[in-house]
């Protein structure tokens, strides 16, 4: 086996030594000549700012930001409250609440069971996107879109009018 | 009253205040800071002289450098009116009797000057750097080089000091 | 004293001042730009367009800060550092010649506030006197980092002094004279064909080594980075303005800024020939003299402004120096250097003369 301190895994190695340094080396005025060669030519570089209002970053296709519970083509909500994603979540951030549905609510709710209340704890959940997997209604997604800031943690408690999908966004619903 | 004459009493009120403040605060600091007052008016008095160059050198050197050194050692060492020893009887009396001898020299000094000739200043170039260099490096080259060793000696006695030191602690 | 005299002088005062506290004020804007050009950001660029009202911004966050007074028994004191600080350097602003002359209603304007024969030594002995506004701030802020960060600046500044004067010593020995406006006229367009060799005119390419020293001594002076240990955050919090706040907080940052800007006036009139430009007599003689002045002042803010830039240029590039280092570089090499310059440029002189 080759000596192992002279591996160098990133190819960048350098020894250290603590040899005299040269009398140029000394003078450091070279030396700084160089390091304003350097920085004056990061002044011209182009920046890798990105305006965040205005422009966004691209995320990745299997980006996981906040949920959403999706409604089918006619607008009813899928979600039947079985509570497998509750049950699946690791930090523990989604409660829910069942109601059955009644007579002339079919419109609104596409099974016999529906969630009356739904919350996710924005603080806890982790987006790990295990609910998404779980749910057998295919009722929850987690979207593109990240959770945006409040000023209070009451604010990052979803309920239903944060978290079901507005109704104007159905034509475009193809999942 | 003339512009100058006016000059002349604030700037020497200003000193002459500023000079008992020196001695009469409490507070060290306070102290330097009005000697540097007064080191202002004194500099302000040979700009009336039309000595330009004595005045800012006088500025640079004692109220730049001297009296900051003077304000570090106040600060580091911390001087307050409550960590401050009173002084005993004998060195208060001792001490009046050397200020007193004191100024009775500097009154009698100045009894004599009313026989010297006040330089005339209307001569502007009087003070100016060209004059004073060629006045100091020719007729007062002897002195002027003294002052040099004066100097040289002063700091070579520092330095030594500052080995002793060192050599005791290592 | 005739009238015109005192209305051409307060003109000249004002101008100066207000230009003076304008580039100070941009200076602050500049910083934070260049500083993220520096680092591949762009910087502030909301307030208003490019970002240009950023300054005003700060300014009233700045006066809306709540008024802070620590526990001391020396609120005179505190009050009196950020207040000398400031006038300090705003003072020396004074001698510094910003043109030539214009010919104004039949009247020779020199662009000048004083034009008087120790410029050099007052620039000096003004600044020497801004240590005591650091010094006293610290002190009476009664706490110890900010007592620590006024001892190392004014023991700093006292240091470097030393090889800011001997420095130019030199130029003063080439120039034989202290008069700013002296000092500038003699580096007069930018080749000199009077002598035997025709050689540039400014001081730069005479004293290159009291250039440097000076350079040097100048960023010491100004607490600049690598000298800025005086307000180093990593060991002193904020130095000797840690305990200010709101615009006494204002006034020390202020005046560092007025620093920066009226050093680099004083480097680009000592070295690099000031409101001299090349060709400015064929611009004197073809297009006047008012013109060739107004060109003169455009020049000598271009070389004072790309000093400010040079000035962030090497903040982002030099790490800063240990305290040790520091004082190594000011006692044993500059001051010796300096010297050693001075001796040379002695024997030149000599043989020159002979």
């Amino acid at each position: 086996m080759a000596d192992f301190k002279s591996l160098s895994l990133s190819g960048r190695k350098k020894d250290v030594s603590d040899k005299d340094m040269t009398f140029m080396e000394k003078l450091y005025l070279p030396a700084i000549a160089k390091g304003m060669g350097i920085t004056l030519r990061h002044f011209f570089k182009p920046k890798v700012t990105i305006q965040y209002p205005e422009q966004k970053r691209e995320f990745s296709p299997i980006f996981r930001g906040r949920h959403i519970l999706m409604r089918d083509e006619n607008g009813a909500e899928r979600c039947t409250a079985c509570g497998l994603c509750a049950l699946s979540c690791p930090a523990e951030a989604i409660t829910m609440t069942s109601s059955e549905r009644k007579k002339g609510e079919e419109h609104l709710y596409r099974e016999e069971k529906y969630a009356d209340t739904y919350e996710i704890n924005m603080l806890r959940c982790i987006f790990c996107g295990l609910c998404e997997e779980a749910c057998p209604k295919e009722a929850i997604f987690l979207t593109q879109d990240m959770a945006p800031a409040d000023y209070k943690r009451e604010g990052f408690i979803y309920g239903k009018e944060k978290l079901v999908m507005k109704m104007e966004d159905i034509k475009s619903n193809t999942k | 009253m003339s512009l100058t004459l006016i000059a002349f009493l604030f700037l020497s009120l200003v000193a002459v205040f500023c000079g008992l403040m020196t001695v009469l605060s409490k507070n060290p600091i306070h102290s330097v800071i009005y000697l540097i007052g007064c080191f202002f008016a004194i500099a302000g008095h040979y700009l009336l002289l039309n000595a330009q160059f004595l005045a800012v050198v006088h500025i640079i050197v004692y109220a730049g450098a001297i009296m900051v050194l003077f304000l570090f050692t106040l600060m580091l060492m911390n001087l307050n009116k409550e960590s401050e020893k009173h002084k005993a009887a004998i060195a208060r009396i001792g001490a009046v009797i050397a200020a007193g001898a004191m100024m009775l020299v500097l009154v009698a000094v100045l009894k004599r000057a009313d026989s010297l000739a006040i330089p005339s200043t209307q001569n502007i170039a009087i003070g100016t750097i060209e004059n004073l260099g060629r006045v100091l490096l020719n007729e007062y080259l002897f002195p002027f080089e003294f002052a040099s060793v004066l100097l040289l000696s002063a700091m070579i006695g520092a330095v030594l000091l500052a080995k002793k030191d060192h050599q005791k602690a290592a | 004293m005739d009238l015109g005299f005192v209305i051409e002088k307060s003109a000249i005062i004002l101008v100066i001042f207000a230009i003076t506290m304008l580039i100070a004020l941009y200076s602050t804007f500049g910083e934070r730009v260049f500083a993220s050009y520096f680092q591949d950001r762009l910087g502030p660029n909301r307030a208003g367009p490019g970002g240009l009202l950023q300054p005003l911004a700060d300014g009233v966050k700045m006066f809306t800060k709540e008024d802070f007074i620590p526990e001391t028994p020396n609120k005179f004191l505190f009050i009196f550092g950020p207040f000398l600080f400031m006038t300090t350097a705003l003072i020396t602003s004074s001698v510094i010649p910003w043109g030539d002359t214009l010919t104004l209603f039949g009247r020779e304007v020199k662009l000048q506030a004083a034009d008087i024969n120790v410029a050099i030594l007052f620039v000096f002995g003004v600044v020497s006197i801004g240590v005591y506004g650091i010094m006293l701030g610290g002190w009476a802020s009664n706490n110890k980092f900010s007592l620590l960060g006024a001892v190392r600046a004014s023991s700093q500044m006292i240091s470097y002094e030393v090889a800011m004067g001997l420095s130019i010593i030199a130029v003063l020995m080439m120039t034989g004279t202290l008069s700013l406006r002296g000092i500038v006229e003699q580096q007069h367009g930018f080749i000199d064909w009077s002598g035997n060799i025709p050689w540039f005119s400014w001081n730069v390419f005479k004293q290159p080594v009291a250039f440097i020293i000076f350079l040097v001594c100048a960023f010491a002076e100004t607490n600049r980075t690598p000298f800025d240990l005086p307000e180093c955050e990593s060991e002193l919090v904020g130095g000797y303005h840690t305990e200010y706040s709101s615009m006494k907080l204002g006034f020390y940052l202020f005046a560092e800024y007025i620093n920066m800007f009226i050093s680099s006036a004083l480097i680009s009139l000592l070295f690099f020939g000031g409101f001299n430009y090349p060709g400015m007599d064929w611009v004197a003689h073809n297009l006047g003299g008012n013109l060739a002045t107004l060109v003169g002042v455009g020049v000598m803010f271009t070389k004072t402004l790309f000093g400010i830039f040079f000035y962030m240029w090497v903040r982002w590039t030099v790490p800063r120096f240990r305290y040790d280092q520091l004082m190594n570089l000011g006692w044993k090499i500059l001051i010796p250097l300096a010297i050693l310059n001075i001796l040379i440029t002695g024997f030149v002189i000599i043989l020159n003369g002979n």
